[in-house]
């Protein structure tokens, strides 16, 4: 929405404007901006040779690995969890439908390393499901499922959230008509339901990609941080400047960093291409 | 993020008790077992956990000196990074929906970074900002004042981990005030800091103080960008966080639940309380 130029409001003479945006834009450099920067120079304090020999090591490999294959899962595990909670809460009255809602906030409120606990308790070898796991010759904990487990939970109200408002603003006129013009479920998706909200689909997904991707303190108390085996690429971070590497632990960082700027490239075309679709409604703005 | 959900009930709604479309059985199913098994069972774990405690006990776990300490300092430095927050978000909020200037969209997209970046990363940036001979550090010194390794060092950490939570909360609302009442003031001559203090900032404030609170929530909780600045000397610059994750080292998983269940049920209480002021304050907006 483009604001046509209007001298009855406030704020508007030049030394308050640009006083304001001084400051805003110093305080963006000094708290964003240089820290990214950092990062990079750190990475690269010792060359790019030295930079390579790090990002190539053994270790560092595996956690690229693990971390991709983790993240690789989480997504289409959500993905498909918060299509469906959100085609239940916006679709359907039935009791018990706003404490859904309310229980789908809950990985952002509970600390990662509580939800880690979590985890911990009940699947780990003292834990009641745990202890019969172990039985069967299953171990989720310090392996490779129990990352994927926290991952899901911390990261599982991302696309839901998403969905939630959208798919409530557009009502569900839409989708009654291709029911009395007898469309079946599956087709009512694809053809009317999925052109309406892929983009927020595609929002959800990022989030939840960048979280899966930086995940460390619910991984941290499941992983068992074993280098080599399950050592996520944010778990290596650590590793590295526990052992006071800390180049190789910013060349790590570097990559993190990397993926986190191209989440929010992406990002910024989805709202841009949103808000071309959808040019009236102005409250969509949460991001989490 | 809730705003929109908890506003929307009325608009787009059939009678009850009709379900014309497809899949409620479906996603219903899907919905409950998904929840049950992420979210559900793992809290149940930590309760049975902890109902395995005498109170005699669990409450000397939860009163001991150190982790008391700990709810102090994590407390403290929760409040004054959330209240930075509220100063600084909402004058980023403020620039960016008010003025025009060059770089605003990469600033806008950047003020998501927080969110994006891995928690471990941002923590090993910080510390090295912060330390002794960083790029700020070294200044800060000169100044008397040392940041990293103290408590200080976690206000920073959990002042950059939650900054967009007021930027994002407050931005929609201040594009979305009618101007009318902030015109009629001006032209009646009150000065800038009359109008927006009467006029603009009561309207504000509720979307402020959520903003607020969600950072003071995800502060209370961080953990990764933490532990890297805080130098986690017990009774000094210890998180509950990490408290629990010590007690985990120790094997002591009680411990560890009994603290954890502190936690868990103070950030469940701050949700709930987010979640019915914002209930409140929209049933308010909406005139209903």
């Amino acid at each position: 929405m483009s604001r046509s130029k209007s001298t009855l409001r406030i704020g508007d003479q030049p030394w308050v404007k640009w006083g304001l945006i001084t400051l805003a834009l110093s305080v963006t450099i000094l708290l964003l901006v240089i820290p990214l920067v950092l990062i990079f120079v750190e990475a690269f304090s010792e060359g790019a040779q030295t930079f390579w020999e790090n990002l190539t090591d053994t270790y560092t490999l595996h956690a690229i690995g693990l971390t991709l294959f983790v993240a690789a899962l989480t997504v289409p595990i959500n993905l498909v969890f918060g299509v469906f909670l959100a085609w239940l809460v916006t679709r359907f009255e039935f009791p018990g439908r706003k404490v859904l809602i309310t229980l789908i906030d809950i990985p952002f409120a509970v600390s990662p390393v509580v939800a880690g606990l979590l985890y911990l308790l009940l699947y780990g070898s003292n834990g009641w499901l745990g202890s019969w796991l172990m039985d069967q010759d299953v171990q989720l904990m310090f392996a490779w499922p129990g990352i994927l487990l926290v991952t899901v939970f911390v990261t599982c109200p991302f696309v839901a959230r998403e969905l939630i408002p959208l798919m409530q603003q557009q009502g569900r006129e839409e989708e009654e008509a291709g029911v009395v013009l007898g469309a079946s479920g599956w087709k009512l998706f694809r053809k009317v339901t999925l052109p309406n909200i892929q983009w927020a689909l595609l929002y959800g997904v990022i989030l939840t990609n960048a979280r899966a991707v930086g995940e460390f303190g619910a991984v941290s108390v499941v992983s068992g941080n074993i280098r080599g085996e399950t050592n996520t690429l944010p778990l290596h971070v650590e590793l590295l400047y526990q052992d006071y590497n800390a180049v190789g632990a910013f060349t790590s960082a570097s990559l993190l960093a990397g993926i986190a700027l191209l989440t929010l490239l992406v990002k910024g075309f989805v709202e841009w291409r949103q808000s071309r679709q959808r040019a009236p409604l102005s409250d969509q703005s949460d991001s989490r | 993020m809730s705003t929109t959900v908890a506003g929307l009930s009325s608009a787009s709604r059939n009678k009850p008790g009709k379900r014309v479309l497809p899949g409620f059985a479906l996603s219903l199913g899907v919905s409950l077992l998904f929840i049950s098994l992420i979210l559900i069972l793992p809290i149940t774990g930590l309760i049975v956990q902890t109902s395995g405690m005498s109170v005699a006990e669990y409450w000397a776990v939860i009163s001991d000196e150190r982790v008391v300490a700990s709810y102090k300092v994590t407390l403290w430095a929760a409040a004054i990074a959330s209240l930075f927050n509220g100063v600084v978000g909402l004058l980023l909020a403020w620039v960016l929906v008010r003025y025009e200037f060059w770089g605003k969209r990469i600033v806008d997209a950047l003020m998501d970074l927080p969110f994006a970046l891995p928690t471990a990363v941002a923590g090993i940036t910080l510390a090295a900002l912060f330390s002794e001979g960083g790029w700020y550090g070294e200044y800060l010194a000169a100044l008397g004042l040392e940041v990293a390794f103290t408590p200080l060092g976690i206000v920073v950490a959990m002042a950059f981990t939650s900054l967009p939570f007021v930027v994002r909360t407050v931005q929609p609302v201040l594009e979305d005030l009618a101007p009318e009442d902030e015109e009629a003031a001006v032209s009646m001559g009150a000065s800038d800091w009359t109008v927006f203090r009467r006029i603009l900032f009561p309207s504000l404030w509720p979307a402020l103080m959520t903003g607020i609170a969600l950072s003071f929530t995800r502060s209370l909780g961080e953990f990764g960008a933490v532990i890297f600045i805080a130098g986690n000397m017990p009774y000094v610059s210890e998180i509950t966080s990490l408290m629990i994750f010590i007690r985990l080292q120790e094997f002591d998983y009680a411990a560890a639940s009994a603290i954890a269940s502190v936690v868990l049920m103070a950030s469940l209480v701050l949700l709930l309380a987010i979640n019915l002021w914002q209930a409140r304050y929209l049933r308010r907006l909406h005139g209903r």
